[in-house]
């Protein structure tokens, strides 16, 4: 209870006037840096670091702490208009929340991307608020073997029995995995598949490659049809909101499910985007009709929005209770702590409690104003697909090179991002998923990573990878999760023969 | 917001008076090696505070990281804005031990040494719970540990990766090292025990520390640090006993400073030595040194000149006997 | 999509012939990816050495490619894109090649000026102070955004030398 006294204490401080400002000043700002691609979270809060130096700490968090708000919410609406995620954490929106825009929901999709982020955030909060010590301790939990059991969890959950040509599945993958290797392997520390290229010696940013496999191409694909964009009818009225809103209690499961794993991702440093993923994979394994994943579902755009924004919010636990970022954006954060003059760690809850529970309470301010103002700004955003595509189109454009040029200033990505853009656009036309391939280009070397510094550990023994409960269920589960197809249809195909004339339940 | 807009009409409009001392013309660009967050960023946002707040220069500080390849693609880019004034790198060791290591053709030889801003110690780091007190009990420790002690640090054949080696070769141990992606997760993995030591810098393992989780055995410098604080109940940075002191001979520090484009005029570097001479006197650079406990030793000129010669040298030697210099 | 127009088929690429070439550019790449990784070690030693992994997906993409590569040889040939449709994706792609280009030698608010002008002539029907109000206003909010507002350095060129930034 006196942690209730404590947050109540921190509301107070958090609704001050200037702090109030500051959250709004701070969601919207977000906003934008999440709208443009390039410009992430960690950027957006590096950039006005240096003006919060002269400022008192509790309302420098907060107006930082609500840039990371807005940023989450940010980058689910170019995701949803143009196939253009404009953060990590939003590749898995594009995947339904682009094609319901396509079809002119772009409304519907907004609100239920936003309306998840909210609950994710929430249940994030709550989790903060009342379990935070708790819970902290389990990030210590997770040596090499663990991270690579949890990426492992990742892929088997997300690579299931795609309807793609099966070779085309694993061509994909394994691009995205050798376009992540290229550049300097953390582990030997030596450059590789780099070819003696000055250029490539940096590797393939996720980020460039996503603009130009998913927006790049998707504006070639768009012409195609002719000039204009699908979806203009988009509803752009207030409306949407409530009707979308009475249809959320039916995905409560999926909720619920996409909560649990980012709280989870997020303590554990899995991170928001292997949340994400994890949370869409899992949401069309259990739903009653995977079959219309990735054609608009909407459930497509609950699942990664919730699971990223719950491991977003989680993911200041570690760095408030332990000092541990447990996102680059809390990375940046953290270093404004101690500039601050503050000294994250285990006793920052004792000798800071002010601006612990004002940074706290702040959260579930900032998170409700930031809803209200991404809500009031669909009907804007929906309007976008009314403007003539010969405006729009090189706008969007302008945008993605810029934001290709951002990652890394360099102008070579901007070369990149075009070279992506004409392989998304081959692939799409010749049916390579570009899922599997964004996915492994994400994870893909972090997974490596993982796995061999849990063998240099061991000695080269690969039993490290079941020695202790906590790995060997995620490793087991991954595997059950891997073999869930077919041994589903296995089942199926037993039923069928046990009663020939029904159909397989839809239990599944 | 208003006062970035505020800031930039009033730069724009200030006259440009003095005729013959060099003056930025546009916005200064601070290169970041290092993601953001890290220390190396978190030391040039400081830098850029202070400027700001104290007025030291009218036009802007923007800072762009560029971590790719271990600074390598950063090095590079200073490599190719040969003549340009309005650049500016932040450096540690990794400008002689990327190149070294990975053969990148940079050097900065080709680039124009501004000034050293500060010296960046290392200590030698276990769990609190192990029994070690000092780094003698480790070292007799490792000598008998099989499956080998492991430590971790941040990448590979970098300053953590050649202080282990340089432990073992100095001490006669095997010590098995695990490449981090950074001295974060090092120091996280350090506190969970799936490591037994880490090199880390005093700021990296500072939280940690207070908390109780881990301990410093050494430090890695010829004299201890001189912060007498207490960090924690009983201990201040400045009671870390040298790990020579100990008998183990490893003796490293790595700098942090400044670097400019090759082919710049005399003024403009001058220019920057002034400025960066300025920023190690305000009141928020003396704040960040003490915070992460950091040497202060500002040198620029020959003087900086001198040290990095030296101090390339012994890291030549050093990765040479480690085996890290690269052949592709 | 509309390929299954129910009229004449239209005359286009041949869909078998793309998925050929992109089948050996996979088959390629996966040499290319081999032949590194290989050269610096994709062995085990006391845990996978620098190219292991490379190398192993490298063999996987080959199979993979080489099965594409069947496939599209065995199924029955369609229509990749229409000539009238790749006339139009090229009326996009050929302007927006330019544009990168120009990134190089103007910098990207003189590129992106350019590109807009030449885009919304060329594509669309709109009133010349229309076209104008764009050309002007995309570069200008960007500057602003970008350079002022978030302090990022992008891309310049002669025009914003002249201008003196």
């Amino acid at each position: 209870m006196d942690d209730l006294n404590q947050l109540l204490l921190g509301f107070q401080v958090a609704l001050s006037w200037t702090n109030v400002m500051f959250m709004v000043v701070g969601v919207l700002l977000g906003i934008v840096v999440g709208v443009l691609p390039g410009l992430g979270g960690p950027n957006g809060v590096a950039i006005l670091l240096p003006l919060t130096f002269g400022m008192d700490p509790t309302s420098a968090i907060i107006l930082l702490s609500s840039i990371y708000w807005g940023a989450l919410f940010g980058g689910a609406i170019t995701s949803i208009l143009f196939n253009i995620p404009g953060e990590a954490w939003s590749v898995a929106t594009t995947f339904d929340g682009y094609p319901m825009a396509q079809q002119g929901r772009a409304g519907e999709a907004l609100t239920a991307a936003f309306t998840a982020s909210f609950i994710g955030a929430l249940s994030g909060v709550v989790l903060i608020t009342f379990v935070a010590p708790l819970v902290a301790k389990l990030a210590l939990r997770f040596g090499p073997a663990e991270f690579f059991g949890v990426f492992f969890l990742t892929f088997c959950s997300f690579i299931g029995m795609g309807k793609e040509n099966k070779a085309k599945i694993v061509a994909s993958l394994a691009i995205g995995f050798l376009l992540a290797a290229v550049g300097l392997d953390t582990i030997s520390g030596d450059l590789r598949l780099t070819f003696g290229s000055s250029e490539l010696i940096k590797g393939f940013d996720f980020l460039v490659v996503v603009i130009g496999l998913f927006g790049v191409s998707e504006i070639l694909l768009t012409i195609e049809e002719g000039l204009h964009f699908k979806g203009k009818k988009a509803a752009i009225d207030l409306k949407v909101v409530l009707r979308t809103w009475a249809s959320l209690p039916r995905y409560w499961a999926t909720l619920i499910r996409s909560s649990i794993v980012g709280m989870w991702m997020g303590v554990t440093p899995g991170g928001a985007i292997a949340a994400s993923f994890m949370g869409y994979g899992l949401a069309k394994r259990f739903s009653r009709n995977p079959e219309n994943f990735g054609r608009g579902e909407m459930e497509g755009v609950l699942a990664p929005e919730t699971a990223a924004h719950a491991a977003g919010t989680s993911a200041l636990l570690p760095m408030l209770a332990l000092g541990i970022p447990g996102s680059a954006t809390a990375a940046v954060l953290l270093g404004g702590l101690m500039i601050w003059g503050l000294q994250p760690g285990p006793l920052l809850f004792i000798e800071n409690k002010e601006f612990v529970w004002g940074l706290i309470a702040s959260m579930y301010l900032g998170n409700i104003a930031g809803l209200l103002i991404v809500l009031a700004t669909v009907p804007v955003f929906a309007a976008i697909m009314r403007i003539p595509f010969a405006l729009v189109a090189p706008i969007i454009l302008i945008v993605c090179a810029i934001g290709a040029y951002t990652v890394e200033s360099s102008r070579f990505d901007i070369w990149l991002m075009l070279i992506f853009g004409v392989i998304g656009y081959v692939f799409k036309k010749l049916d390579y998923p570009l899922a599997p391939l964004v996915l492994a280009i994400v994870l893909g070397d972090r997974a490596e990573d993982a796995f061999r510094q849990a063998l240099l550990g061991s000695g080269g023994n690969l039993s490290v990878f079941f020695s202790n409960g906590l790995v060997s269920t995620l490793m087991v589960m991954g595997l059950l999760l891997l073999f869930w197809g077919p041994l589903s249809a296995g089942r199926r195909l037993v039923m069928r023969k046990v009663t020939p004339t029904r159909s397989a339940p839809a239990s599944s | 917001m208003r006062r970035f807009v505020k800031a930039a009409v009033l730069a724009a409009a200030l006259p440009v008076a003095s005729a013959q001392a060099w003056e930025p013309t546009k916005p200064i660009e601070i290169i970041v090696p290092f993601p953001p967050g890290g220390s190396s960023d978190q030391m040039a946002r400081t830098i850029q505070g202070a400027i700001q707040k104290n007025n030291l220069v009218s036009q802007p500080i923007i800072i762009v990281n560029k971590p790719a390849a271990a600074g390598g693609e950063a090095m590079l880019d200073i490599q190719k804005s040969a003549g340009d004034p309005h650049k500016l790198i932040t450096t540690s060791s990794g400008i002689y031990m990327t190149p070294l290591a990975t053969k990148l053709p940079v050097s900065w030889k080709n680039f124009t040494p501004v000034a050293m801003m500060a010296q960046d110690a290392f200590l030698l780091w276990v769990n609190a719970s192990q029994p070690y007190k000092t780094a003698k009990d480790f070292v007799e420790a490792a000598k008998t540990a099989n499956p080998p002690l492991k430590t971790g640090g941040n990448g590979s054949k970098r300053e953590d990766h050649l202080i282990s080696v340089t432990m073992e070769q100095a001490a006669g141990i095997k010590i098995t090292y695990i490449p981090y992606q950074g001295g974060g997760p090092s120091s996280v993995q350090l506190a969970g025990g799936h490591i037994d030591a880490n090199m880390n810098n005093p700021a990296e393992e500072i939280a940690n520390w207070r908390s109780g989780a881990v301990k410093p055995l050494c430090v890695f410098s010829d004299k201890p640090l001189t912060y007498t604080q207490k960090i924690t109940a009983d201990m201040a940075w400045s009671d870390v006993p040298t790990c020579v002191s100990q008998g183990l001979d490893v003796n490293y520090q790595m700098l942090r400073g400044m670097f400019m484009p090759g082919k710049v005029t005399p003024e403009q570097q001058a220019f920057y030595v002034e400025l960066f001479r300025k920023v190690s006197e305000t009141p928020d650079w003396k704040a960040y040194v003490e915070r992460n406990a950091l040497v202060p030793d500002f040198r620029s000129g020959q003087a900086f000149v001198e040290f990095l010669t030296t101090d390339e040298q012994k890291h030549k030697d050093l990765m040479g006997k480690a085996g890290f210099i690269g052949t592709n | 999509m509309a390929d299954a127009s129910d009229t004449a088929p239209e005359a286009g690429l041949s869909r078998r012939i793309v998925e050929i070439i992109v089948a050996l550019i996979l088959m390629a790449l996966s040499a290319m990816v081999l032949w590194d990784s290989y050269e610096r070690g994709a062995g085990w030693d006391g845990g996978p050495q620098n190219g292991f992994f490379p190398a192993r997906v490298g063999w996987i993409l080959l199979i993979a490619a080489i099965a594409a590569f069947v496939s599209a040889i065995r199924r029955e040939d369609s229509v990749f894109v229409t000539y009238g449709q790749l006339r139009l994706v090229g009326s996009v792609f050929a302007p927006l090649f330019l544009y990168v280009l120009a990134i190089e030698f103007l910098g990207i608010y003189a590129a992106s000026a350019l590109f807009m002008a030449v885009f919304m002539v060329m594509l669309g029907e709109f009133r010349w102070w229309q076209t104008l109000l764009a050309v002007i206003a995309v570069p200008v909010v960007c500057f602003w955004v970008f350079e002022i507002q978030f302090r990022l350095s992008l891309p310049k060129g002669p025009v914003e030398a002249m201008l003196g930034f």
